[in-house]
């Protein structure tokens, strides 16, 4: 199956099973490492705005790479390949200073620290989701939990908190963004677009 | 484009998948995007993961949630009793379970204009009034909730062992037997006593806890505390919005508005302190604003100008 997708990845397109197997494995191995990630790239980068922008060519490197084969140790993969990815931002971009990457060597620190573990059993995970749930902007969490938990239609949500209809899928969308900064980076949400 | 650009492209997807089902357009143009590059790929596969995994927070259904009351009511009226005692044993196994076995918080909002029951496991009942926040928190030794915003009514099946507070700051008032409502606005935090007794602490070292009895209502602000007792009618009309209208009974129309705007979006404006100090008895619904101003101009010949949200109300 890996030889078929390099080909097919080659010419452009991946048949839908590799790309199935690419999620799968990014799902299940890479997301789990974001916080590690995440803390990596903060600690090895001085400016920290194009921390979401690093974080996504390193997702983009690895899944490349996972296309033409999955690779066996996801951790050390993907810190090396952050590592790559700073070192080569630092050599062609002239204008960045050299102390831009302080310490690369917190690799290996990295490396070792534990991962989230990836096997919560399902009362560990509800607790987490409350939690990540409880840090949601108040408005972003009224509609999630109207949406997730009291499953109503997104015009009785509308009704409900008296707003549009549309501005009800925004928030759900900015809840969407929110809750994946906050389950994989483990991080606090920021404020976007809405107040 | 930065990558939280391609995220939010990608989250709208997720929030367009939830409002319907995607036609065959909404799929190609979808899959379109996606193909454009493994960048959109990879948000879309981190955000969906995300969203997916809260499924499971559907586990939380608060037992007898107001959705599923009904339900439940629609229930009992075709199989009796009998079925009613299943449909909550169900609704045990899914999500009170854990409720009961540990404590943990849970929020429950509503939204400006709402209003919200929910049932626990215990036979209490929290009914949730406009634009409040709540968090509860249940073990085997206490029930306690955190009146962050708003105004709730608390209809407790009192359990000496497992003592059922509700905290406000730093005060809090503990059910001895009783149902009651607690409202949270800026300056004050307001208790009114329907049934039973309640305890009340304002938590300072100087004042002992206060007893409140049935038809008390207690008003505390940072410094004072005053108690009055109400009628049997007057406890009526505090907690009409239970039954989504509003009573007034010798209310000034500038209080009455102030009351209409917790519950609407349409706020009502009175300039005038003449026309504000006006009284008026009636019982509107509650989200009746129009009716509201019907009368304020038919009545009592009062003018109403609406400018956007405002409704300003003079001579």
């Amino acid at each position: 199956m890996d030889e078929k997708a390099s080909e097919l990845s080659r010419e452009g397109r991946e048949p839908g099973e590799a790309a199935l197997a690419v999620e799968a494995w990014f799902v299940r191995e890479v997301l789990p490492l974001e916080a590690i990630l995440m803390h990596f790239l903060r600690h090895n980068w001085r400016d920290q705005s194009d921390i979401e922008d690093l974080r996504q060519d390193v997702y983009i490197r690895v899944c490349e790479a996972a296309f033409k084969q999955i690779p066996e140790t996801a951790k050390a993969f993907v810190l090396a390949t952050a590592r790559n990815l700073l070192i080569d931002r630092v050599r062609r971009g002239n204008v960045v200073p050299i102390d831009a990457v302080a310490d690369l060597d917190t690799l290996g620190a990295a490396i070792e620290a534990p991962s989230a573990d990836q096997h919560l059993i399902a009362r560990e995970e509800l607790e987490r989701l409350q939690i990540a749930l409880d840090q949601l902007p108040q408005r972003c969490r009224e509609v999630v939990v109207m949406r997730r938990i009291e499953e109503r239609s997104g015009r009785e949500i509308a009704t409900r908190m008296g707003i549009s209809e549309a501005t009800v899928w925004e928030y759900l969308a900015d809840g969407v963004l929110a809750l994946a900064d906050i389950l994989y980076g483990e991080q606090k949400p920021h404020r976007r677009r809405r107040p | 484009m930065s990558a939280r650009d391609i995220e939010m492209r990608a989250a709208a997807w997720i929030a367009r998948r939830e409002q319907a089902e995607l036609n065959s357009e909404d799929v190609a143009a979808f899959d379109a995007w996606l193909a454009e590059s493994l960048a959109h790929r990879v948000a879309y596969w981190r955000l969906n993961a995300a969203w997916s995994r809260t499924k499971r927070l559907a586990a939380l259904r608060a037992p007898e949630d107001r959705k599923s009351a009904e339900a439940g009511s629609h229930f009992r009226r075709i199989f009796g009793r009998a079925a009613a005692g299943v449909v909550v044993i169900a609704a045990l196994s899914a999500g009170t379970a854990f409720l009961l076995m540990r404590s943990h918080t849970q929020t429950f909002a509503t939204a400006l204009g709402g209003q919200r029951t929910v049932k626990l496991a215990d036979g209490s009942q929290i009914e949730l009034n406009t634009d409040t926040v709540l968090r509860l928190a249940i073990d085997v030794h206490s029930r306690t909730v955190w009146l962050d915003r708003g105004e709730a009514f608390f209809q407790v099946r009192h359990d000496a062992s497992r003592p059922f507070t509700v905290i406000s700051d730093n005060r809090s008032v503990t059910d001895l037997g009783t149902s009651f409502t607690v409202r949270r606005d800026a300056t004050a935090l307001k208790i009114v006593v329907v049934q039973g007794r309640v305890l009340f602490d304002m938590a300072e070292p100087t004042r002992s806890p206060t007893l409140l009895m049935e038809g008390d209502t207690a008003v505390a602000t940072t410094s004072s505390l005053s108690v009055t007792k109400r009628t049997i009618r007057q406890l009526a009309d505090d907690t009409a919005w239970r039954r989504g209208v509003l009573v007034f009974d010798r209310v000034t129309l500038g209080d009455a508005a102030m009351e209409f705007n917790r519950y609407n979006r349409e706020k009502l404006v009175i300039v005038d302190e003449k026309v504000a100090q006006r009284t008026i008895g009636a019982t509107f619904p509650i989200h009746d604003v129009e009716q509201f101003v019907d009368v304020t101009q038919d009545v009592l010949g009062l003018h109403a100008v609406k400018h956007g949200d405002q409704i300003v109300i003079s001579r």
